[in-house]
């Protein structure tokens, strides 16, 4: 506990500097026009004969001390874009800022100081532990590869990281086969807080648990922020654990933000058509809803291929309320409302509540009527 | 029917197994009696499945739900006949439709799976062959019970693709199964478990790989199909909001064994088990207004070689110490009805549960 304190203020310290280039609450992340597309090659010589745009441009912050909920179906782009902002992947285009610093190309050298304050967390604990390391060696490994000593010694550290995460010290010579799923999301934990980051991405940190390790895995990592001023990004596709977990959410189909909202707002009245469908989708666990098919929307077929996404606004395939416009002209990420923005031609629960809202809104359905 | 039914119904000697026969396909379709599924393994016994029974009616779905290790595919699998004989010691009865499936041996088991019965199960990636065409499964899945030419079977196959909603199904008959999406995967392995029309179909967690626009998609899939074939339908999943939305019937289950049984709506609204109010205060809810935290069940799952004494859920209780005299650590408590229809395994008296409930739980979900 003690160096945790001695970090804090520092962190803090930190973003002074920082703060003079931007308004009042000064993004800890910063994303502008994000692009990651895959290569698919052909033949012996690799010819590069398309593409598959998982990221396609996306534009948001992360404040400090927030916690970002990003949801989507699978093939959304959900995961690349995680990757993407620890710089796991290489961005093929747009920016990432942290800090006020570009990390966009930033060579794996130059990351390495960077990784002290951007760490991840997996969804698979099987798959992102060394089965051949124990839990000592994998929760001290952070310190050996940046060449930290902590105070009072590496093993020490290890084990008040275990006793921070729930587990026991003891637990420092184990195997990570001896522990469940649960613990071992902890231990991935645990390591992701060896070196008192920043910003914590948790790509789906709860979805291979079962339901009642999964509050617990949420309700550490809510005390975890509490204690010590995280920033969390947290990607999933569960909508009901998003909104316990966020403070703002960004939906995502097809490689696109289609809404950023604050939690509430985004679960009250939601903008965009997807995200309508997306919420009406989720299972509720109160039998007198059964049967209540009214209220439901049900999509048709599948999220078409990021290969050879649609045209236009990259929902229009499967939305209800598509026009002509939507098939053409791709919809901007516009603020429908205070902080919630939105990216479709006719959203649904349009405030009336400042005229600037209304023109914008009023003028991209009168496009989609005249059209 | 019948002729297949007298002689097991003689050898059946206990009162339960020889009503749920006479009962026939009218009142309890399926009928499972003191279910136990053990494996032998270097380890130790690992019983799965320890004494699981219920029973389910034609056109109803019933729901069990638990957590990964507390049996609920072991008992499906169980009923499928899908168990090595060699590996696993199975015992209990499994009545279908005045049929006794324990007992009856591997052919005759063979010929109803697939026929009375069919299973689709979680990854329907694997459950397919990648080497056959979608239409060639369903169509071997059909011929196997039905004389037919292969036109007919082709015929018929096509059919079940466009009733399960794959587009253009003449053109989709030929495409394998990496050329699916995991939502038309799921519709087509629907497809090939309702060929034959099985009276009984056991979905094991059906939507758990799938997205939540396509699990809807899925689930109404197989309300419809349920409506139209009025099949009974047992749904395995670890997902209440799934169960909530399609089972009448409740199943919790917890290390091998049923702790709560009931209608949907009782235990939903007035669950009487504390792994019951666990598994509902450990799930944000969509529905409700936002909480600060969750309610989690401390600990984790018991493994299955050495279940806690007493009371299997004991360790992990937060009312163990409620019953007086240790007895929830020396004895195992027997599944008792509440209310009509509604059963419990807990030691507590229902005054105490109801005081629990009342007071400290209901107020928190």
């Amino acid at each position: 506990m003690t160096d945790l304190s001695k970090e804090i203020p520092e962190q803090g310290a930190g973003q002074g500097p920082d703060g003079a280039d931007g308004p009042a609450p000064e993004p800890l992340l910063k994303v502008t026009g994000l692009v990651k597309h895959f290569p698919i090659t052909k033949g012996v010589l690799k010819r590069k004969v398309g593409a598959v745009q998982a990221v396609d441009g996306l534009t948001f912050d992360v404040r400090p001390g927030e916690t970002l909920g990003v949801v989507g179906e699978s093939g959304c782009g959900k995961s690349t874009m995680g990757r993407l902002i620890t710089r796991l992947l290489e961005p093929t285009g747009g920016k990432v800022e942290f800090e006020g610093r570009d990390i966009t190309h930033l060579s794996t050298g130059a990351m390495r100081p960077m990784r002290r304050d951007v760490q991840m967390i997996f969804q698979d604990p099987y798959g992102s532990l060394n089965p051949r390391h124990t839990i000592g060696g994998i929760v001290g490994t952070p310190f050996k590869l940046q060449g930290i000593q902590p105070e009072g010694g590496v093993k020490k550290e290890v084990q008040r990281l275990l006793e921070l995460v729930g587990l026991s010290p003891e637990h420092y010579n184990r195997y990570p086969h001896e522990f469940s799923g649960g613990q071992r999301q902890r231990i991935g934990i645990a390591r992701a807080l060896a070196l008192n980051p920043k910003l914590v991405v948790a790509d789906e940190p709860v979805s291979a648990l079962d339901v009642s390790i999964q509050a617990q895995v949420v309700n550490l990592l809510d005390d975890l922020q509490k204690e010590l001023g995280l920033t969390y990004v947290i990607i999933a596709h569960d909508l009901s654990v998003i909104r316990h977990v966020s403070d703002r959410i960004a939906v995502m189909y097809l490689g696109k933000i289609v809404e950023l909202a604050d939690r509430t707002s985004l679960y009250e009245s939601p903008k965009h058509p997807y995200t309508k469908a997306l919420l009406s989708a989720v299972p509720v666990p109160d039998p007198s809803r059964r049967g209540g098919k009214s209220d439901r929307i049900l999509l048709k077929g599948d999220v078409p291929s990021p290969i050879k996404p649609p045209s236009g606004c990259r929902f229009h395939t499967r939305c209800w309320k598509a026009t002509e416009v939507c098939r053409t002209t791709e919809p901007p990420l516009i603020q429908l409302a205070p902080g919630h923005q939105a990216a479709c031609h006719h959203p649904e629960n349009v405030p009336d509540q400042s005229a600037q809202t209304a023109a914008v809104t009023g003028g991209a359905s009168e496009a989609g009527t005249t059209k | 029917m019948s002729d297949v039914q007298k002689p097991d119904t003689e050898k059946a000697t206990t009162g339960t197994g020889a009503a749920a026969g006479s009962a026939g396909a009218d009142e309890k379709f399926l009928s499972v009696r003191d279910l136990r599924i053990h494996f032998d393994t270097d380890d130790g016994l690992v019983k799965s499945v320890d004494g699981v029974s219920f029973d389910l009616k034609a056109g109803q779905t019933l729901g069990i739900v638990g957590e990964s290790g507390s049996g609920k595919s072991v008992t499906s699998l169980g009923i499928m006949g899908l168990h090595n004989s060699e590996r696993a010691r199975i015992s209990g009865e499994i009545w279908l439709d005045g049929e006794e499936l324990i007992g009856a041996g591997t052919e005759r088991v063979r010929k109803l799976r697939g026929q009375k019965m069919a299973m689709i199960f979680q990854d329907p990636l694997s459950a397919l062959h990648p080497y056959y065409s979608i239409g060639a499964q369903i169509v071997e899945a059909y011929r196997v019970h039905n004389a037919v030419d292969k036109k007919t079977a082709k015929k018929r196959a096509v059919e079940m693709l466009d009733r399960v909603g794959i587009p253009e199904p003449a053109r989709r008959y030929d495409d394998y199964p990496h050329q699916f999406s995991g939502g038309m995967r799921q519709r087509a392995m629907i497809a090939m478990a309702l060929v034959n029309n099985p009276q009984l179909l056991i979905a094991d967690e059906p939507t758990t790989a799938l997205d939540v626009t396509v699990q809807a998609q899925i689930l109404d899939l197989i309300r419809d199909l349920q409506k139209e074939f009025h099949s009974a339908v047992v749904i395995i999943t670890h997902d209440l909001g799934v169960v909530a939305e399609i089972a009448d019937e409740l199943l919790v289950m917890y290390a091998g064994r049923c702790i709560e049984r009931g209608s949907a709506e009782k235990v939903f609204y007035r669950p009487q088990h504390p792994y019951t109010w666990g598994l509902l205060g450990s799930m944000p809810r969509i529905d409700r207004e936002q909480t600060d935290r969750l309610v989690p069940v401390k600990g984790t799952p018991p493994s299955l070689i050495n279940v806690p004494s007493g009371c299997a859920f004991h360790p992990r209780c937060p009312y163990a110490d409620v019953p007086k005299d240790n007895i929830t650590r020396t004895e195992r408590p027997e599944l008792r009805q509440i209310t009509d229809g509604h059963f419990s395994a807990c030691h507590m008296t229902p005054a105490e549960r109801e005081r629990i409930w009342t007071e400290e739980i209901a107020p928190k979900l």
